[in-house]
């Protein structure tokens, strides 16, 4: 029998996300995807899954799970968030086997907004052009397009198959979701030549403050007012994740996962995809700064944060139960995972 | 090629490039976006991953693993295209649209502000023939330019409540199909039965961008009835390809 997770209480806001619904952009499609694509991928990666399998997205009002039916291997990372099976805490990213009718808690932790709950083989909710992701403005994806709430089932896509091989239950060591006060790296572009050039060193030079508003789609940021040298209003033009937008109250506006593909207002620059996750990591009123780097810089950045998230399954080191002496490195073992969502098999990695 | 100046290529961080044709809604820029649009997909560059065309720029998403910023730039600078789109066949699409009370509810506020009767902004609407520029907002959303100047009305300063779907919007010298209910500063001056967007649909999206749109009216009955059969998947619009059959 194939295990699942049934939902006991979702904080607002948690959904089902994968790597995100492309190919629609054209159309005024909102990609979605998690807002922190390098905690999203370590979960998936400690279970062997590919870099796009369908989690559950848990943002800082928590999350209640139940096993049932059969085991599943979990992994989970992102934040500080507190993680407790049947109600003993957990290291705050880690790889386990869950029994049914063991309970599985998230609840905010030190820093951080959002944690990500993989499933071996991806969780296996419908598809919905080419994408399990949750938009919840356009009702698509996901569960019925909506949050998770109490009742939801959620199952598994693979049954995991036990044969020899090595699993075993660890925390991840992953020191780059640890936090991290060092400025957002930023790209010029491509309206920079809309503001005064002593705006753009107000905004590098700046300390700024995440606002309230602050959603899925977009981070609204105060500080220093960015002046334009010219129109607030530009004709429409594309929007490509981390744009930073100056509407017309001179405040920095950051697109997020649920962006829309086209926008009216200039665009400073853009976030480095190396620093999105982190900077989707702040929560309101904590602060921030901004660098501005050149496009080889960011590329050399993000490559070197995915080599070092790919090294995921080097990283895991075997967790012992708190309250037992039970060893599960011996007792449990699997020789891999299909995941049938992709014909990609992600074998062996386990 | 042209006499039109040489594009800017503009970095949108590491994964994406604006190849920006101007800077104003003109349909001889939205043409050139449209040819170069048409010339990526044909060349089939390793590392594209997506275009998203607009009114006066390309967006091109991009993998950098295969495809630097750099040696893209270098690559479209010697692609060559025209300055009209090749490829792509343009349609034409007929679009039911229905001026009738209850829908169009800003129409006479419109009337008011231009100082026109209501039948003259209905005549001027659905006569004119319009270019499909661009996508935004959300799913489905469709940006037309070709809208009769008489009917230029500023966008409002603050936000009505969300129109229906189907409502066919104007503002800022620009006309609007909404694909789903929105707030929006624009003012509602009639309502299509039609979906542009219908995720059940085996043809999601219908319209493509640089396809032309007119509107053909008709009465509340006619958009009942039109409504019902669009909602059960029996009915989207009738189009035929410009360049004959």
């Amino acid at each position: 029998m194939q295990g699942r997770l049934r939902v006991l209480r979702a904080g607002p806001g948690a959904t089902i996300q994968d790597g995100g619904r492309f190919g629609y952009l054209r159309y005024g499609m909102t990609p979605a995807g998690p807002m922190d694509w390098t905690a999203f991928r370590t979960a998936n990666f400690a279970l062997g899954n590919n870099d796009r399998a369908a989690a559950i997205e848990v943002t800082s009002g928590g999350l209640e799970t139940v096993c049932e039916d059969a085991p599943l291997w979990i992994a989970f990372a992102g934040g500080a968030f507190v993680w407790r099976r049947d109600g003993v805490e957990l290291p705050k990213a880690a790889r386990i086997r869950l029994e049914p009718g063991e309970t599985l808690t998230a609840r905010a932790g030190d820093f951080g907004a959002f944690a990500y709950l993989a499933v071996a083989g991806g969780f296996d909710t419908p598809v919905v052009m080419g994408s399990r992701s949750t938009h919840m403005r356009s009702g698509m994806g996901g569960i019925e397009g909506r949050m998770l709430t109490a009742g939801d089932f959620l199952p598994a896509a693979a049954p995991v198959r036990e044969r020899g091989g090595a699993i075993f239950e660890a925390m991840i060591d992953a020191p780059w979701l640890d936090r991290d006060p060092g400025p957002f790296r930023v790209v010029l572009g491509p309206q920079d030549d809309y503001f005064a050039p002593d705006s753009l060193s107000t905004f590098f030079a700046g300390t700024l403050t995440l606002t309230p508003a602050a959603d899925r789609m977009a981070y609204r940021f105060d500080g220093p007012d960015i002046f334009h040298a010219r129109s607030y209003d530009i004709v429409s033009d594309g929007i490509a994740l981390g744009a930073i937008q100056i509407p017309g109250d001179k405040k920095p506006l950051v697109l997020m996962a649920d962006r829309q593909p086209t926008g009216g207002y200039p665009k400073l620059g853009h976030v480095a995809r190396a620093d999105i996750g982190r900077l989707a990591q702040l929560r309101p009123g904590e602060t921030c700064r901004f660098r501005k780097v050149s496009v080889a810089e960011t590329r050399a950045a993000l490559f070197a944060r995915e080599d070092e998230i790919a090294a995921t399954p080097q990283r895991l080191r075997p967790l012992r139960r708190a309250f037992t002496s039970e060893n599960l490195f011996e007792s449990n073992l699997i020789d891999g995972v299909v995941d049938p969502l992709d014909s990609e098999r992600s074998e062996g990695k386990l | 090629m042209t006499d039109m100046p040489a594009p800017r290529y503009l970095p949108a961080g590491e994964s994406a490039l604006a190849v920006e044709f101007g800077t104003t809604i003109d349909p001889k820029i939205h043409d050139r976006v449209l040819a170069l649009d048409a010339a990526i997909q044909q060349a089939n560059f390793d590392g594209v991953t997506e275009t998203v065309p607009t009114y006066r720029s390309l967006m091109i998403h991009f993998d950098p693993r295969r495809l630097p910023t750099e040696t893209l730039i270098d690559a479209l600078t010697r692609l060559e295209y025209a300055s009209k789109p090749a490829l792509r066949r343009q349609q034409r699409w007929h679009i039911p649209a229905c001026y009738e009370p209850p829908h169009g509810e800003d129409i006479e506020e419109v009337a008011a502000f231009l100082d026109l009767p209501c039948a003259e902004i209905i005549g001027l609407h659905v006569s004119a023939r319009y270019r499909v520029y661009m996508y935004g907002f959300a799913p489905g959303f469709t940006f037309l330019g070709g809208l009769p100047p008489e009917l230029t009305i500023p966008r409002r300063g603050v936000p009505r409540a969300p129109a229906p779907p189907g409502s066919l919007l104007i503002a800022g010298g620009q006309a609007l199909i909404a694909s789903c209910a929105m707030p929006t500063g624009w003012y509602g001056i009639g309502r299509t039965p039609i979906k542009m967007f219908d995720p059940r649909r085996e043809q999601v999206f219908l319209a493509g961008i640089g396809d032309e749109i007119c509107f053909e009216r008709i009465d509340r009955a006619a958009f009942d009835s039109l409504s019902m059969a669009a909602e059960a998947g029996a009915f989207f619009a009738r189009c035929e390809f410009l360049d004959g059959p």
